[in-house]
C-alpha cells in the first residue's frame, strides 16, 4: 500500500459533502432494504382486510385506499363478531396451531437436552469407540446437517407406517429433533468451549460428582447459549413443511401445511389466506422482535473466532 | 465401546480406577446389558416371525419394537455406569444422542438404499417388487430428473449474488448510524417467518400477474407483461427471489459478527496508511473477512441444496418442471405418482452427488481460505 500524502488529507478530514453523500447513500439504503423486508409482511396483513374488490384492485393503503374489515379474520373466526360463536375453521385452526407448537417445542426441548449432553461430553472428555475419535463422532453429528430431508422422507414414509408413527405429533418430533440436533450440538459445543475448564475441577474437587458438576455449575453458564439454541430450532421446526405435509394427513398436520392447502375450489379467498398467513408468521414475529438478541447469538455461534 | 480418559491427566476424577468398582456391580451391569440385548433382539425375531405369518404371536405394528430400543438403550446407559464407573457416566453424555442419531439415520438410509431397488408403488396392490438396477437405468433417462438437477446448480449459482447482497448489507449495518438495533431486527425479519406462509402471499398475491403490486410495480418501470411465474428463465429468477428473501438475513448476520468481530486498529492502521475506503474493503475487510464468508456460503449452500417448500407452494414445478428443485421434483414423484421405489432411488442418487459435492467444497474452501492468508 503505497503511502501518499494527498490521500491523508481526503480520508483524515472529509469533506462536509461527501461525508453527507455518504450519509444519504447509507440510509437511503437501509431504508430501501426495510422496506423490501417489511413490505410483503405489510401486504399480508393488509390483505387480510381487505375485500374482493380491494385485493383484486392492488389498493395498498388502509382508510385511504379502502375501507378495512375483518373479511379474513372473520372468515377464520378470530374477528370480534364471530370470535364468541362457534366455528369450525377456527376450531381446525387452533388445532394445527397446536400442532405446531408440540411439535416444535417437543422437538426442541429434545434436541437440547440430548445435543447438549453430546456437545459436553464432546468437548470435555475423549473418547473411543472402535476406531471413531472425538472429532470423527463430531463430524458424523454434524454431517447430518447436509443430509437433505427428501433423502430420508420416503423411507420414513414406509418406517413411520410399519411403526404406527404416521400422522402422529410423536412421529414428527423425532424427525424434528433429528433436523436440528446438528444445528445445537454446533452452538453448545462452542458455547462449552467457551466455558474454562478450572470451574468443573473445583467442583470436583469440592466433592461434586460428574454429572453434578454438569448441572450445577457448567448448565446455568451455558444457560444463555441454551436459550439461543433452542430458539432458532423453535423457528426451523415451526416453518417447517417438506415432513410435516409427507407424514401428516389429518390429525398432526401443522400450520405450514394448513396454510398451503387453502386453495379452494372456487379460487383462492385472499383475505382468509392472508389471514391464516398472519397467524401463522404471527408468533415467530414477536419472538424474532423479543429475543432477537438469542437468536443472532444462535446463528452467530462458531462463525467468529 | 471402549475406554475413555479425560482430557485433562490432573482431573480428580481419573483418581477412581476401573478396579474399585466390585465384581459383583459389573457382573450385575453384564448381565443387564446382556439381558436387554437379547429381549431387543427376541422382540425384532418374534415381530418378524409374525409379519412374515410363521407364528401366530406378535403385534399389530413394529412399535413396540421402537420401545424395546429406547429399553435397549437405557438398559445400556445402567450397565456402563455399573461396569465402568466414572468412564460410565461420561459415556453417559454421549450415549442418548449417539443412539437416537443412530436409529433415525443410518438404519432409514439403508432401508433406503433397498427401496431404491424396488419397484414400490403405493397406490397399486401389487406391493413391493425386488426390480434391481431398473430404477437406475430409468432415472439416467429421465430428463425432469436431470432439468431437476441443472436448476439446483443455478440455485447454487445464486448464493453468489446472496452473499454480495448479504456483505452489503452487514457493511451497512457495521456502519456508525443511528437505530442500528431497530434495522437489525427489520433485516431479520424474513428468516423467522415461514417460508411457506410469506411465499404464498408473495408468489401467489404479490406478485399476481393482474394486480399484485409487484406486477403493477413493473408495469410502471416498462415491463409490459410482467407474468413471473409463465416463462422459465423469470419463474427461476422469481423462485431465487423468494429464497433469498428468505435466507439473505442469514447469511448477513454471520457476516455482520465477523465484521465487528475484526479488529478496529487493523482498520485505523490502514486509515493512516492513507488507504481509500475502497482500499481498505479490498485489501483490509475482504481479505480478514474470508474464514467468516467461506462458511456463512458453505452453510448457505447446505440450505440452498434442501430448497423446496417455496417451489412446491408457488409453482409446484411449473411451468412444465422449470423451476423444480431436485427435492420438491420427488415430492410430486410421490405425491402425485405414489412412486416409492423411483423416488428413493432419485433421492439417494442426490445423496451421493451431494455428499461428493460438498466434500469438493469444503477441500477447495479449506485450500482457499489458508493460500489466501
Amino acid at each position: 500500500m503505497r503511502v501518499q500524502t494527498t490521500d491523508y488529507t481526503v480520508s483524515e478530514i472529509r469533506s462536509p459533502a461527501s461525508f453527507i453523500t455518504s450519509r444519504v447513500f447509507i440510509y437511503g439504503a437501509l431504508v430501501f432494504w426495510a422496506f423490501i423486508c417489511l413490505f410483503p409482511i405489510y401486504w399480508t396483513i393488509t390483505t387480510s382486510f381487505k375485500s374482493a374488490v380491494d385485493v383484486t384492485q392492488g389498493h395498498l393503503i388502509p382508510f385511504v385506499d379502502f375501507q378495512p374489515d375483518w373479511k379474513g379474520w372473520r372468515s377464520l373466526g378470530l374477528s370480534p363478531d364471530s370470535i364468541s360463536q362457534t366455528s369450525t375453521v377456527r376450531d381446525e385452526f387452533f388445532k394445527r396451531f397446536m400442532n405446531s407448537v408440540i411439535t416444535s417445542v417437543g422437538a426442541s426441548s429434545l434436541a437440547i437436552i440430548i445435543g447438549s449432553l453430546a456437545a459436553y461430553g464432546l468437548t470435555r472428555y475423549r473418547y473411543r469407540f472402535a476406531w471413531f475419535k472425538n472429532e470423527d463422532i463430531s463430524f458424523f453429528f454434524l454431517s447430518q446437517l447436509i443430509l437433505p430431508p427428501v433423502v430420508l422422507a420416503l423411507p420414513f414414509l414406509v418406517l413411520y407406517r410399519e411403526v404406527g408413527l404416521l400422522d402422529t405429533r410423536g412421529g414428527l418430533i423425532l424427525l424434528y429433533t433429528l433436523m436440528v440436533l446438528p444445528i445445537v450440538i454446533w452452538i453448545m459445543r462452542d458455547q462449552f468451549n467457551s466455558i474454562p475448564v478450572e470451574l468443573e475441577e473445583a467442583a470436583l474437587v469440592d466433592g461434586l460428582s460428574i454429572w453434578g458438576a454438569f448441572l450445577r455449575i457448567v448448565m446455568p453458564i451455558a444457560l444463555p447459549g441454551m436459550v439461543a439454541a433452542f430458539i432458532l430450532a423453535m423457528v426451523l421446526c415451526w416453518n417447517e413443511y417438506f415432513f410435516a405435509a409427507l407424514l401428516t394427513s389429518t390429525d398432526a398436520k401443522t400450520i405450514p401445511v394448513m396454510v398451503a392447502s387453502q386453495t379452494g375450489s372456487q379460487g383462492i379467498n385472499w383475505w382468509s389466506m392472508a389471514a391464516l398467513a398472519t397467524a401463522a408468521i404471527a408468533p415467530l414475529a414477536v419472538i424474532g422482535i423479543a429475543l432477537e438478541r438469542y437468536l443472532i447469538m444462535g446463528m452467530t455461534a462458531g462463525a467468529v473466532k | 465401546m471402549a475406554e475413555q480418559t479425560s482430557t485433562t491427566n490432573a482431573w480428580p476424577a481419573n483418581s477412581a480406577p476401573l478396579d474399585l468398582i466390585p465384581p459383583g456391580r459389573k457382573r450385575l451391569g453384564w448381565a443387564l446389558m446382556a439381558l436387554a440385548t437379547f429381549g431387543l433382539l427376541a422382540m425384532i425375531l418374534l415381530q418378524i416371525l409374525y409379519k412374515t405369518e410363521v407364528d401366530a404371536i406378535g403385534f399389530e405394528t413394529w412399535r413396540p419394537v421402537v420401545y424395546a430400543y429406547v429399553l435397549w438403550g437405557v438398559a445400556l446407559g445402567i450397565g456402563q455406569v455399573l461396569t465402568r464407573g466414572e468412564d460410565g457416566q461420561r459415556a453417559l453424555f454421549l450415549l442418548p444422542a449417539l443412539l437416537f442419531t443412530i436409529a433415525m439415520v443410518i438404519f432409514p438410509t439403508l432401508f433406503g438404499f433397498y427401496i431404491a431397488l424396488t419397484d414400490w408403488n403405493l397406490s397399486s396392490f401389487s406391493g413391493r417388487r425386488f426390480n434391481g438396477l431398473d430404477n437406475f437405468w430409468q432415472m439416467l433417462g429421465d430428463p425432469y430428473y436431470r432439468n431437476a438437477l441443472f436448476n439446483m446448480v443455478l440455485y447454487v449459482l445464486a448464493v453468489l449474488v446472496e452473499y454480495v447482497i448479504a456483505f452489503g448489507l452487514a457493511l451497512l449495518l457495521n456502519a456508525q448510524i443511528r437505530a442500528r438495533k431497530f434495522f437489525r431486527v427489520v433485516f431479520l425479519m424474513p428468516l423467522m417467518l415461514s417460508p411457506v406462509a410469506v411465499s404464498w402471499m408473495i408468489g401467489k398475491s404479490l406478485m399476481e400477474y393482474r394486480f399484485g403490486p409487484a406486477a403493477t410495480l413493473a408495469r410502471h418501470l416498462g415491463w409490459d407483461n410482467p407474468a413471473f411465474f409463465s416463462d422459465p428463465i423469470t419463474a427461476r429468477i422469481s423462485i431465487m427471489l423468494l429464497d433469498a428473501w428468505t435466507f439473505i438475513p442469514f447469511m448477513m448476520i454471520m457476516l455482520l459478527a465477523g465484521l465487528q468481530a475484526m479488529s478496529r486498529e487493523v482498520l485505523e492502521a490502514a486509515r493512516v496508511d492513507g488507504a481509500t475506503a475502497w482500499q481498505t474493503f479490498w485489501q483490509v475487510t475482504f481479505p480478514l473477512m474470508l474464514p467468516v464468508s467461506v462458511t456463512a456460503v458453505i452453510l448457505r449452500i447446505i440450505f440452498k441444496l434442501k430448497l423446496a417448500d417455496i417451489i412446491i407452494t408457488v409453482t409446484s414445478g411449473g411451468p412444465g418442471g422449470a423451476t423444480d428443485s431436485v427435492s420438491s421434483f420427488i415430492y410430486r414423484e410421490y405425491r402425485d405418482r405414489s412412486n416409492v421405489g423411483y423416488g428413493t432411488m432419485l433421492a439417494m442418487a442426490y445423496l451421493v452427488i451431494i455428499v461428493v459435492f460438498v466434500t469438493w467444497l469444503l477441500k477447495l474452501a479449506n485450500r482457499f481460505v489458508r493460500n489466501v492468508n
